[in-house]
């Protein structure tokens, strides 16, 4: 298990292969990557600063990434999400899990970005022609963590 | 009994403070006191921690929610909802 919290950008590719190097037991890596986009409730991005709390954030991503290991299949998994300032097109964060089977690869990789969204302590400013504003957390964010407390989702594909 | 605060994003940029050492009273004993404490100062910091206002807290780096107890020496933390991924 892995998990970088920096401000250097990274390789999706190079991490999704190391998850499965040398491993014939994974059968399946599933990844997600986020990307800074140029227009957010109607207004240009120009540029977005994203600050964390140090310390808590790599314990938060820790205790997301050992939660989907008690549910699913996961032999191993990488975690990495960028701070400082980033431009439109970079990459956030990327989240890859390497397990036997498609279902706990897709499911395990949702359930972290789900979590992440609302559990991790990162927070996104973006400056636009109008001035810099801070992003409003989601109401949707909460709503799609919340769907894997229900348990409908809990089973893998089998 | 003093513990650290720590304050993010646009919680940190409103009153002004990043982190701070706080002595407490003796019967400021939960996270919600601590809040209700530091919106007694006034200004930006009753503004910025009115109850109305949607916050998340950490003890010593977990979230916790507001009933959560602190004690002496603790590391607590206040911010908005969390919006990164």
């Amino acid at each position: 298990m892995k998990i970088l919290v920096q401000r250097e950008d990274f390789d999706c590719g190079a991490e999704m292969e190391a998850v499965a190097r040398g491993n014939p037991k994974v059968g399946a890596v599933a990844a997600f990557a986020g990307l800074v986009r140029d227009v957010n409730d109607d207004a240009a991005v120009r540029t977005m600063t994203l600050e964390h709390y140090p310390g808590m954030t790599e314990r938060a991503i820790a205790k997301i990434v050992e939660e989907a290991r008690q549910r699913w299949n996961v032999i191993d998994c990488t975690v990495i999400h960028r701070f400082g300032e980033l431009k439109p097109t970079d990459r956030i964060v990327l989240v890859v899990v390497a397990s036997g089977h498609r279902g706990d690869a897709f499911a395990a990789c949702e359930f972290i970005m789900d979590y992440l969204k609302t559990r991790a302590p990162f927070w996104k400013k973006e400056q636009t022609p109008e001035g810099a504003r801070w992003v409003e957390a989601r109401s949707g964010d909460d709503d799609a963590a919340a769907r894997w407390d229900s348990g409908a989702r809990r089973n893998s594909i089998p | 009994m003093k513990v650290k605060v720590l304050f993010f994003a646009a919680l940190r940029e409103h009153v002004g403070v990043a982190s701070e050492e706080v002595d407490l009273p003796g019967q400021t004993s939960t996270v919600a006191a601590l809040r209700a404490h530091l919106a007694g100062r006034g200004g930006a910091w009753t503004s910025a921690l009115a109850e109305k206002k949607l916050l998340r807290f950490a003890v010593n780096q977990d979230l916790v929610p507001p009933a959560t107890a602190i004690r002496a020496g603790d590391e607590i933390a206040f911010f908005p909802p969390v919006t990164g991924g």
